[in-house]
């Protein structure tokens, strides 16, 4: 559906040098999906925003929204790799919630001898959890590799193992409360290295706003990183003539996300800074772009997805590959398992438990493909946000449960559907 | 002399870009074995396929008539309906449910939708009885051999009450006792007034056993000829009837030392341990050099090609691969690829092309590294390298950023090619490498090829067209039941040399 309008003398300019360059329809509809992900959600942000009468983009309620879904978005990265394999991982929930419980018993539960109180060291729990975590991900993995079980059934089976397992090592009952060096992972917040700043001062009925002067830093810094290396990117790739999307539609793009990010950070910044978690889960977003995009194991993930045969007689060590996709999933599970502890601050039985279908919800929202070999990390993060954003605005608004459930189930089979209209029509 | 069951007049079918049959004539004789004979791709099974509703009544030009009356079949149904039952060389059974299952499926001896097992049973151990079979009903079909779920599809057959049978290559996969009982059971039915259209590449078959031939090449029907007039030389020279044209570019040969040697290579069935499907094959292919394997569907080319490449088929695989002189483990697709071998799939959109991906994507993956340090992918040299091997095979998209499900036959096909010739091979072996794309786009493909052989490169064409191989080649094997059944310099080699090394070799095993 994109490629067409690339070519020479379908442009709208028609002089040679723009012959390399897409025009502004073309450049949107090639990326229609992506554009559109991001408009659904900024347009369901401002919906909300108006029906809570401004509560949801408050400070405080903005800083709850990233703590409260950074399990799922942690878990998001995870299962698209899983889904771009063209798997399905149903165990995540129960094995983040196994995870948590094993931290819990680990710091609180188990009463170690002298020699093995190093055990229950937060670091070295949290590092304990990780490893069980990723072989927990590795075992499952190598089922479905090796002996071609069904990922369906292997994980399915998964989740009800893990179910067990924490209801069993937590004897029925829920552990806490955690170090206070655990609790920071979910509830702590950045330190002001620099300080804060007065930027109004409290006057007659309006409360001083005080910026958490770090976190502005950083927003600003980052933000003229992302703009120079697109920047650079663009310049590189004009110098080699490849085609670039119309230099307006490129700074009207740098200038939304720019603007969307440095809003962002004001609202946190205004409130308590940024919070740890969202350091975490920046560092694992951006690393599984990096992955997606422009390593060859990501791009191995989406031949195998694509077509499995073919990716096998081009050399592509296809059962490695589904093993360690497993392993990266089982890990980033243990990672969400105690973010989600940390933020309740203990372990209980039913942790986690139904988390998975969130998680797999958000990668599909977010345009992945059931069939595999199509999907990308920005659109699960987005995805995850959608529903995070939904929950979370619906909650404030006083919609019942019930009602939530079915509007999200709405939402979903909306977007695929969208997906698929938009894939038919091409 | 009896009268003429079924008479096709003037079929003409046409799929986008190819005229698959024109003006095809099928006369068939009540109570006859009819049949038809033909190169692959000469339009057998689509002549078939349309005279039993596959292809429905209006997709196709020219009238069937059948038992005196003009018929419109609309799909299967409508043809089974007026007894004509056509048995596909593929079987259509399902492998899990019982032969009495099977023999009723679709067709159910039932009440208001209640199953009469007992019915069933005695149904379908009556129809067994007339096809010679002892099994009992109740056997799964996946436990049977492949010679006699050939005889359940017969059987199956029956119970439709069938009056004309068509039967697409039944021996291709059955053993030589199987396959003459399968013909014994034919001539059977010809004595209880059966008609059968047998269709068959085993010319020693047809002699036994047809009444009259047909003779079908390039989707024409060339003569039919009967019984008296039978002889092997007559069928191989209607059958494969062209001259060469100037449709392959002009090569001029530079050969070199040997640089890939496969010895002794047994392979076996990968589902059927004791079936045999590699015989002890030895061949050789010089740098510079491009040789040809020539065969019939079945003959086991394909099998080979993909059980050198990484034992990417089949089971208990022996023999040696040896590169420039030296033995080499090819036991990996991996590891064959390291070794400088190449092999382009005869299947691409099932092997060779993720679909759903761009060109890009498609001509780096099988050979990452070539554009990546330490696992990361250089995105600036990958669009080098998309656009010069788009430039290089003449790929003709609007960019490398067009998905390859949306290109033609032949631009997949130059994918296909570009994909490993970015892996810079020493060995390359195109299975059907022009299968299903226009004659233009098959041109260029020639011409690939005689640039890699004139870089060097030893390159191994597999091709059901022989025109093509003796255009293309240097040096043709002919292989046929998993042996290579013969071997000749291109400039010595002709049409008629190599089916008559095939049918010499047919003759042999049975």
């Amino acid at each position: 559906m994109s490629t067409e309008t690339a070519q020479p003398g379908v442009t709208s300019t028609g002089t040679p040098a723009a012959s390399q360059q897409l025009t502004v329809m073309g450049a949107l509809k090639a990326n229609l999906r992506d554009y559109g992900l991001l408009a659904a959600l900024i347009f369901i942000m401002l919906f909300f925003q108006y029906f809570t009468n401004g509560v949801l983009f408050k400070p405080v309620n903005l800083t709850n929204i990233i703590l409260q879904n950074s399990y799922i978005i942690v878990m998001a990265l995870g299962m698209l790799l899983v889904i771009v394999a063209g798997h399905i991982d149903l165990s995540v929930g129960s094995v983040s919630g196994f995870i948590g419980a094993l931290a819990a018993m680990l710091m609180v539960g188990w009463r170690f001898p002298p020699e093995f109180a190093f055990l229950a060291n937060p670091f070295v729990a949290g590092a304990i959890c990780i490893v069980v975590g990723a072989a927990i991900g590795a075992a499952q993995g190598y089922l479905i590799a090796y002996h071609k079980i069904p990922s369906f059934i292997v994980t399915l089976a998964g989740m009800l193992i893990f179910k067990g397992l924490s209801l069993a090592i937590l004897a029925g009952k829920s552990v806490g409360p955690f170090p206070a060096e655990f609790q920071l992972l979910s509830a702590g917040f950045i330190p002001d290295l620099i300080g804060p700043t007065t930027l109004v001062a409290a006057g007659e009925g309006t409360q001083a706003v005080v910026l958490h002067t770090t976190t502005a830093v950083l927003a600003v810094v980052g933000v003229v990183a992302m703009v120079i290396m697109a920047l650079r990117g663009r310049s590189r790739r004009k110098a080699r003539g490849y085609e670039n999307e119309p230099y307006g539609l490129f700074i009207a793009k740098n200038l939304v996300i720019a603007a969307l990010v440095l809003f962002f950070c004001y609202m946190l910044a205004s409130y308590r800074g940024l919070p740890n978690v969202l350091i975490v889960m920046g560092v694992l977003i951006a690393l599984f772009v990096f992955i997606t995009k422009r390593m060859t194991f990501g791009r191995r993930i989406y031949a195998l997805g694509g077509n499995l045969k073919a990716a096998s007689l081009s050399g592509i060590k296809t059962e490695r590959l589904t093993f360690y996709v497993f392993a990266i999933m089982g890990a980033l599970a243990a990672l969400a398992g105690m973010i989600y502890a940390a933020r309740l601050n203990s372990a209980t039985p039913k942790a986690g438990q139904g988390l998975e279908l969130d998680v797999i919800a958000a990668v599909f929202i977010g345009g992945a493909s059931a069939l595999g070999g199509v999907g990308a990390v920005a659109g699960a993060v987005i995805g995850a946000f959608i529903l995070g954003v939904m929950n979370n605005g619906m909650s404030i608004m006083g919609i019942n449960i019930d009602l939530q459930q079915m509007i999200k189930g709405v939402v979903l089979l909306a977007a695929v559907f969208f997906d698929l209209y938009n894939k038919n029509r091409a | 002399m009896s009268e003429t069951i079924l008479e096709m007049r003037g079929i003409t079918k046409t799929f986008p870009g190819v005229k698959a049959l024109s003006d095809v004539n099928l006369s068939v004789r009540e109570a006859e074995i009819h049949a038809i004979v033909g190169e692959n791709g000469a339009g057998k099974s689509t002549l078939m396929k349309v005279l039993s509703g596959v292809y429905p009544d209006g997709s196709y030009d020219g009238q069937i008539i059948y038992k005196g009356e003009e018929q419109h079949f609309k799909s299967i149904r409508d043809s089974e309906h007026k007894g004509i039952v056509i048995i596909h060389q593929e079987l259509a059974l399902v492998p899990l449910l019982s032969i009495a299952e099977n023999i009723f499926l679709g067709n159910e001896q039932a009440k208001g939708g209640v199953i009469d097992w007992d019915e069933t049973r005695d149904g379908a151990r009556k129809l067994l009885g007339m096809v010679g079979l002892s099994e009992d009903p109740n056997t799964l079909v996946t436990n049977i051999g492949v010679g006699k779920q050939q005889l359940v599809e017969i059987a199956k057959a029956l119970s439709k009450e069938v009056k004309l049978l068509i039967l697409d290559e039944p021996t291709a996969s059955l053993s030589e006792k199987d396959s003459a009982a399968l013909l014994d059971l034919l001539m059977e039915f010809r004595k209880q007034g059966i008609t059968s259209i047998l269709i068959s590449h085993k010319l020693n078959e047809i002699s036994k056993v047809a009444d009259r031939i047909t003779v079908i090449r390039d989707g024409r029907s060339i003569e039919t000829l009967n019984k008296e007039d039978i002889s092997e030389d007559r069928i191989i020279t209607l059958m494969v009837g062209r001259s060469l044209d100037d449709r392959y570019p002009a090569r001029v040969p530079n050969i070199g030392e040997v640089v890939f040697e496969v010895k002794n290579w047994s392979v076996y069935h990968p589902l059927h341990r004791e079936r045999q499907v590699i015989k002890n094959i030895d061949i050789n292919i010089r740098k510079g050099e491009v040789v040809g394997i020539a065969g019939l569907m079945g003959s086991g080319r394909t099998e080979f090609a993909m059980s050198v490449f990484g034992r990417s088929y089949g089971q208990k695989i022996t023999g040696d691969v040896y590169v420039n002189g030296q033995k080499v483990d090819t036991s990996t697709v991996q590891r064959a690829v390291s070794h400088g071998l190449a092999y382009a799939t005869e299947d691409r959109k099932t092997y060779g092309l993720n679909l759903i991906d761009h060109i890009k994507h498609n001509t780096t993956i099988a050979n990452l590294e070539g554009i990546s340090k330490v696992g990361v992918i250089d995105d600036m040299a990958e669009m080098d390298v998309a656009n010069e091997y788009r430039k290089k095979t003449n790929i003709r998209s609007s960019s490398v950023y067009q998905v390859t499900g949306n290109l033609s036959g032949g631009n997949q096909q130059k994918v296909v090619l570009s994909k490993w010739l970015f892996s810079n091979p020493d060995v390359l072996i195109l299975d059907e490498p022009t299968r299903g794309i226009d004659v233009g786009a098959k041109y260029e493909i020639y011409t690939i090829i005689n640039d890699l052989a004139a870089q060097g490169k030893a390159v191994l064409v597999i091709s059901s067209e022989m025109p093509e191989l003796l255009g293309i080649t240097d040096r043709v094997y002919v292989m046929n039941e998993g042996r290579i059944v013969g071997e000749m310099p291109t400039s010595e080699a002709s049409q008629e040399k190599i089916m008559r090394a095939i049918v010499r070799a047919e003759g042999k095993a049975s």
